[in-house]
C-alpha cells in the first residue's frame, strides 16, 4: 500500500487527510520493524552469542557426562535401550530446549529493561496500536532463541546423535513453536514488571521449575502423583518432548524406547502434532495477555 | 474560551486534572497554544508539568477535562494525536546498540515516512544537529548533548505539528543548554513546528514566546516573558539587614508592601529603585548591610505569584540523581 496522502511537508496540517487510525498494514510494518531492531542487536552482540553457548555446552559436556558415568551400572533408558544410548544423548534434545527457554525469556525481558532506560517510550507513543509491540517483540524474542537452539545442533555428532535431513526438517518447526510460546509467555510477564527488580524472582520461580519440570533433563514417566501433575501443567514440556522424540527417532532409537519416555497424558501418548498444538494454543493465549497488557493506560 | 481562539489553537486545553489515587498532580489546568510559538511550562519539579504533557501526547489518561493536539481530541483519538507530535523526553529514550542513523530509520519506519524520503530526510536531520559525521556511531558512544541534538533530529522527522519537549536541557552542562537552544529556537522557523516545552530553569524560559507558570498542579500565570515581569511591577531590591525581622516592618512602610523573606535577605519590589535606595538607607533604624536592585526576573515572578523561589539546589540534586542514573544506563546498554 502506497500512502495516499503523500506528503504534507511544510503544509498546514489543519487538512491534513490522515489514513484511518487503526488498519492492518500500519499493525504490521510496526511488528516488523520491532521484531528487526530486536534481530538486528542480537546479531550484533556477538559476546551475548558466545556466552549463551557456554551454558548448554557445560550441561552437555560436564554434567551429562558425569552423570552418564554414574548411571552407566544401572542402565538408563531400561532394558532395551542400545548398548550405546548414553545419558548425554537423552539430554541432548532436552538441552536445546533449555537453550530455548532461557533465550526466550531473557529475549522478553528487554521489554523491561527498554521500559527503565527510555526506548520503550519511543515506541509506546508512536502512532502504532500497541498488539505490534506485544507480538513484535514475542516473534523477536522467538528468533533469536529459535537460533540459539538449533545452534546447538551443531554438536549432534560430538554427543553421537545421528542427524537425518528428515530429523532436522521436522526439528525446526518444532523448536520454533516452543520459542514462541515461551517468548509470548516473558512478554506477558514483562508488559507487566517495572523494574529489573522482578526479573530475579522471575528466574527463580518460574524460570527454574518450568526448566526442572519440562523433562529436558529426566524422562517425565513413573514420577510421583503431584509432581506428574506438576510436569503435565509446565508448558515447556510440550516442546521437549516432541523436539527429543523427532531427534532421538532420527539417531534410530527404537520406538518403544521412545514411548516409555515420552510424555503421557492418563497414560495415552500424545502425537508429535497434538503436543506442538497445545504449545501453539498456549503461545497464542498468553500473548493475548500480553497485548491486553500493553494497551491499557494509566 | 471563544471558540474562534479554539479553532486555531494548536494545543487546546479545558479542566484539565489528573489525579493518582489522593495526589491532585494536576488541578484543572486551562490552555491555549498557538501555531509557530514556542510555549514554555515553567514550574519546579513535581508542579504537574510532566503529568500534564504525559497527557497531552496520550501517555496517560486524565481524570477531568478535555484536551485537543491538532485539532485532535486526546482521549478521542489517540493513534490521531501521535502521529502528529514529536516528542523529546526527560530521560533519552534512544537505542544505544544501534547508531544514530538506526534510530532515525526506525522511527522513520514507525512514523510511516514515505521510503523514497527517508534516507534525505534523515541526512537533513542529523545535518541540523550537526551530527552527519557520527551517523554511522553506535548511541551508547555519544554525550548527554549529543544524545539530546538526535532525538531533536528524531522528534522532527515525520514533520510533526507540535514538538513537545520534556526538560530538553535536565543534566547538561550550561554550554550544552545554550548549544541545544540555538536548534531549538530554529525550529517554529526552519519546519513550522510549535513547540510545547517544560523547564524549571528560569534562564530557559526566557527563550519562549509565552510562558505558563504551574505550581502545585495549577496555573498561576500565562504570558510572554515581559507581560510576565511587568506584573513584578518596577524594580527588586534585595536587602540585607542586621536584623531582618525588626527591619520588615520598616521596610513595608517605605516601599509601600511587605517585603518576603528569602535565603537570608529582604526582597521587596519598588517603582524605582535608584530613587528608593538612599531613603532606605537613610529612613531604616536597623543597619542595612547590603543592598542591590534590578529589573525583575521570571524568578521574581515565580516568587510573586507563589511565595518562593523555584530552588536551583533542589534541581541540583535532581539532576546529579539523574546524571548518576544515566552513567549507569550507559555501562547497563554496554551489556
Amino acid at each position: 500500500m502506497s500512502t495516499p496522502n503523500g506528503v504534507m511537508a511544510g503544509a498546514p496540517a489543519v487538512a491534513a487527510r490522515r489514513r484511518p487510525s487503526s488498519t492492518l498494514w500500519p499493525t504490521l510494518r510496526a511488528i516488523y520493524i520491532i521484531w528487526y531492531r530486536d534481530v538486528l542487536r542480537f546479531w550484533r552482540d556477538r559476546t551475548r552469542l558466545l556466552a549463551t553457548f557456554a551454558q548448554p555446552l557445560l550441561y552437555l559436556i560436564i554434567f551429562g557426562t558425569g552423570l552418564s558415568s554414574a548411571l552407566s551400572g544401572s542402565a538408563f533408558g531400561g532394558a532395551g535401550a542400545p548398548a550405546g544410548f548414553s545419558y548425554t544423548q537423552f539430554i541432548f534434545p532436552g538441552i536445546i530446549g533449555m537453550s530455548v527457554l532461557f533465550s526466550s525469556i531473557f529475549a522478553a525481558m528487554s521489554i523491561v529493561w527498554d521500559r527503565e532506560f527510555g526506548f520503550l517510550k519511543e515506541v509506546l507513543v508512536a502512532p502504532i496500536d500497541r498488539s505490534a509491540v506485544a507480538i513484535g517483540k514475542a516473534l523477536g524474542g522467538a528468533t533469536q532463541a529459535m537460533f540459539q537452539g538449533l545452534i546447538l545442533l551443531l554438536l549432534a555428532p560430538v554427543v553421537g546423535v545421528k542427524l537425518t535431513l528428515m530429523s532436522v526438517l521436522t526439528v525446526v518447526p518444532l523448536v520454533f513453536v516452543l520459542a514462541f510460546a515461551l517468548s509470548a509467555m516473558g512478554v506477558a510477564i514483562a508488559s507487566r514488571m517495572r523494574s529489573m527488580q522482578g526479573f530475579q524472582v522471575v528466574m527463580n520461580f518460574l524460570m527454574m521449575p518450568i526448566f526442572f519440570l519440562s523433562g529436558a533433563l529426566f524422562p517425565l514417566g513413573g514420577l510421583p502423583g503431584w509432581m506428574t501433575f506438576l510436569t503435565r501443567i509446565d508448558p515447556a514440556a510440550y516442546g521437549m518432548d516432541p523436539i527429543r522424540r523427532v531427534l532421538l527417532d532420527g539417531a534410530g532409537l527404537p520406538p518403544a524406547v521412545l514411548d516409555r519416555m515420552g510424555l503421557t497424558i492418563g497414560g495415552t501418548i500424545l502425537p508429535i502434532i497434538g503436543e506442538a498444538g497445545i504449545l501453539l494454543a498456549f503461545g497464542v493465549v498468553v500473548l493475548g495477555i500480553a497485548v491486553r497488557n500493553f494497551r491499557v493506560r494509566d | 474560551m471563544t471558540t474562534a481562539a479554539s479553532s486555531d489553537a494548536v494545543i487546546s486545553v479545558q479542566g484539565l486534572a489528573k489525579h493518582f489515587g489522593p495526589v491532585e498532580a494536576v488541578r484543572g489546568i486551562d490552555l491555549e497554544v498557538r501555531p509557530g510559538e514556542i510555549f514554555g511550562f515553567l514550574g519546579p519539579n513535581g508542579a504537574g508539568k510532566t503529568t500534564t504533557i504525559n497527557i497531552l501526547c496520550t501517555l496517560l489518561h486524565a481524570t477531568a477535562g478535555r484536551a485537543t493536539v491538532a485539532g485532535i481530541d486526546v482521549e478521542h483519538d489517540p493513534a490521531g494525536v501521535r502521529s502528529r507530535i514529536g516528542l523529546v523526553f526527560q530521560d533519552p529514550s534512544l537505542d544505544g546498540q544501534l547508531t544514530a542513523q538506526e534510530n532515525l530509520e526506525f522511527h522513520a519506519f514507525v512514523y510511516d515516512v514515505p521510503a523514497a524520503e527517508r534516507a534525505a530526510r534523515i541526512a537533513s536531520a542529523l545535518e541540523m544537529v550537526d551530527l552527519t559525521d557520527r551517523a554511522k556511531s553506535v548511541v551508547m558512544t555519544f554525550s548527554g548533548g549529543m544524545k539530546r541534538r538526535l532525538e531533536i533530529a528524531r522528534g522532527i522527522l515525520h514533520t510533526p505539528d507540535v514538538l513537545f519537549l520534556d526538560e530538553p536541557t535536565i543534566g547538561l552542562d550550561p554550554q550544552t543548554r545554550r548549544h541545544i537552544w540555538g536548534y531549538l529556537s530554529e525550529l517554529p522557523k526552519r519546519h513550522g513546528v510549535t513547540i510545547f516545552m517544560t523547564t524549571h530553569y528560569m534562564d530557559e524560559a526566557e527563550y519562549c514566546d509565552r510562558i505558563a507558570i504551574i505550581d502545585h498542579g495549577q496555573i498561576q500565570a500565562v504570558g510572554t516573558p515581559d507581560e510576565l515581569k511587568s506584573m513584578v511591577g518596577g524594580d527588586v531590591v534585595t536587602i540585607t539587614t542586621a536584623d531582618n525581622a525588626a527591619a520588615a516592618g520598616e521596610i513595608a512602610v517605605l516601599a509601600g508592601s511587605d517585603p518576603i523573606a528569602d535565603n537570608g535577605t529582604l526582597r521587596v519590589e519598588v517603582a524605582d529603585g535608584a530613587a528608593f535606595v538612599p531613603r532606605l538607607v537613610r529612613e531604616t533604624s536597623v543597619e542595612v548591610t547590603s543592598v542591590a536592585f534590578r529589573r525583575p526576573s521570571l524568578d521574581d515572578v515565580f516568587l510573586k505569584l507563589t511565595g518562593r523561589a523555584i530552588r536551583e539546589e533542589e534541581a541540583g540534586s535532581t539532576d546529579a540523581l539523574r546524571m548518576m542514573g544515566r552513567a549507569w544506563m550507559g555501562r547497563g546498554q554496554g551489556r
